[in-house]
């Protein structure tokens, strides 16, 4: 980040972006008035000292300048600026925590009028304080293609009338499943390393679980929610013991002692609020995942047929050929590798699969498991064919020559 | 805020079954208009003939050219339009789900510019 100043407020910007966002509708005025704000801040508060309530201060400033800038530009009919009056002073701005106005802005940043990935960088930009450089780097493209893809999906949300109010309790649930998917594709991202940029993928997987903390805050009760969270904890943990030296360490084989004792406690201690009724997708997930890592780290067998069966209520919620070859495994562990092919051999046709290394990592596995060298061989070099970065690779380079 | 409504069909997808009950699309145009109406959200619409009826009219060199069909030919094509007045754009996309058709065709929802509606551009003339 190249200014101090927005360093200090990266997270807290958030909340005046937020602010300013709903009574302006318009989060490009809202983030340049911000800004201008910050300028100016920068200038003044060395030499009259920082106020009481920095956040108040700027959110002022920033929506007097906003104000001025809209009737100078004459873009919206005086009157419908005058509808949010502008606080005469710091004090009368309303304390910084505006949940409402802060969950807004994540639900307009994860509309689903936009585009999956414009979701996702809005959300870094606006609400986690990236600058476009960070999120361009993270999504592996070039700084002005993410400037390009952010100004585009600002306008459209300007243009098209998006509010950053709250929706109605009807509209709310399919809003949050997209804020979800969201944080769970910047997980995702970051946990995968696709490309070979580890220090942003530890950052977007921190992210990510900031993000996932302050959905939680803002709504509590959401058991879904709760699992998201749950989910990432849990992944967040067993990061230190992921990689060694360069090679993506399997499950199975990670130094338990380099788990993270405190997030693994927090996981279970939200899981315990969840499975209430039918559990949803990300409820499920993270007591798959909560399965798995406890066994290991209580130092029990996995109890594959209680996974297997998850992932089986999971196929049916939310059915994909990435929860089909986790099953696989599952199934493979639980039954035999005959019976984890089987399932694989179901979804090998689907043109999702064709570059998916899991799959063809989990065929390879199961082929050797049951004997069949050459097949898992074959199946070995095409997992290395579809690898995205070097730590993959050196896992799928150790596999082919233990079996030579 | 002002939206047009572009109420899109496809011949082929009219084969499907019939629509599932009670998922709040409503039965028929009438039923949706009148409670567009109702809501105090209706500015205006009209459904349309087919677009084989349909003539494309251009003015090229000077010349007036006239095209027997619509401006682009697709076995998609829109069959009627609603301009509909409301609060933002989430209120927008819950009526165009809401449109007799909504789970074989599509609607396009496209703001209005606010300044540009004839109204607007009445005023200033």
């Amino acid at each position: 980040m190249n200014d101090p100043l927005e360093t200090l407020f990266r997270r807290d910007r958030a909340a005046i972006v937020a602010t300013l966002a709903r009574r302006l509708r318009d989060l490009d005025l809202a983030e340049d008035a911000l800004q201008e704000a910050l300028t100016r801040a920068a200038a003044r508060w060395p030499v009259d000292g920082v106020p009481d309530r920095p956040g108040a201060w700027l959110t002022v400033v920033a929506w007097r300048w906003a104000l001025d800038r809209r009737r100078r530009h004459a873009l919206l009919p005086l009157d419908e600026a005058l509808e949010y009056p502008a606080p005469a002073s710091a004090d009368e701005v309303p304390p910084l925590t505006v949940e409402d106005d802060k969950l807004a802005l994540i639900l307009a940043c994860c509309h689903p009028a936009l585009q999956a990935e414009s979701r996702i960088a809005l959300t870094l930009r606006h609400v986690a304080g990236l600058d476009d450089g960070e999120i361009a780097a993270a999504f592996l493209t070039s700084r002005p293609a993410m400037t390009k893809r952010l100004v585009r999906a600002r306008r459209k949300l300007r243009d098209s009338g998006a509010s950053f109010t709250l929706p109605t309790s009807e509209e709310l649930a399919p809003r949050l499943a997209s804020v979800r998917d969201v944080i769970a594709s910047v997980f995702t991202e970051g946990h995968l390393a696709s490309g070979d940029k580890p220090a942003i993928r530890a950052e977007l997987c921190q992210e990510a679980l900031w993000l996932a903390r302050q959905l939680h805050d803002l709504t509590p009760q959401d058991a879904e929610t709760t699992g998201l969270l749950a989910l990432i904890l849990t992944h967040i943990a067993r990061l230190p013991g992921r990689e060694d030296h360069g090679r993506l360490i399997p499950f199975a084989e990670q130094d338990i002692g380099l788990w993270d004792h405190d997030s693994l406690t927090e996981a279970r201690a939200l899981l315990s609020r969840t499975g209430r009724g039918a559990l949803g997708p990300y409820q499920l997930q993270a007591a798959i995942a909560a399965v798995q890592t406890f066994a290991a780290f209580e130092r029990r067998p996995v109890p594959w047929l209680h996974v297997a069966r998850l992932y089986a209520i999971l196929a049916e919620r939310s059915p994909s050929p990435v929860v089909e070859v986790n099953r696989a495994v599952a199934v493979g562990r639980a039954e035999s590798p005959l019976a984890g092919l089987l399932v694989l051999d179901a979804v090998a046709a689907d043109p999702r699969i064709a570059t998916y290394v899991p799959f063809h990592a989990a065929r390879a596995d199961l082929l050797e498991r049951a004997g069949q060298r050459d097949a898992a061989r074959a199946a070995w070099t095409r997992a290395r064919d579809a690898c995205v970065n070097s730590a993959q690779r050196a896992e799928v380079d150790r596999r082919v020559a233990l079996l030579a | 805020m002002q939206y047009l409504l572009l109420c899109t069909n496809n011949p082929d997808a009219w084969n499907d079954p019939g629509p599932a009950a009670g998922d709040g699309v409503y039965d028929d145009w009438d039923a949706y208009t009148k409670a567009m109406a109702d809501a105090g959200v209706l500015v205006s619409g009209a459904g349309l003939h087919t677009p084989e009826v349909a003539t494309t009219v251009s003015v090229r060199d000077g010349e007036r050219v006239l095209l027997d069909g619509p401006f682009m030919e697709a076995k998609e094509h829109i069959i009627g339009v609603y301009l509909i007045e409301v609060p933002d754009l989430d209120a927008a996309l819950a009526w165009a789900a809401a449109i007799p058709n909504a789970r074989t065709g599509k609607t396009e929802v496209r703001p209005v510019r606010p300044e540009l509606t004839t109204e607007a551009t009445l005023a200033r003339a």
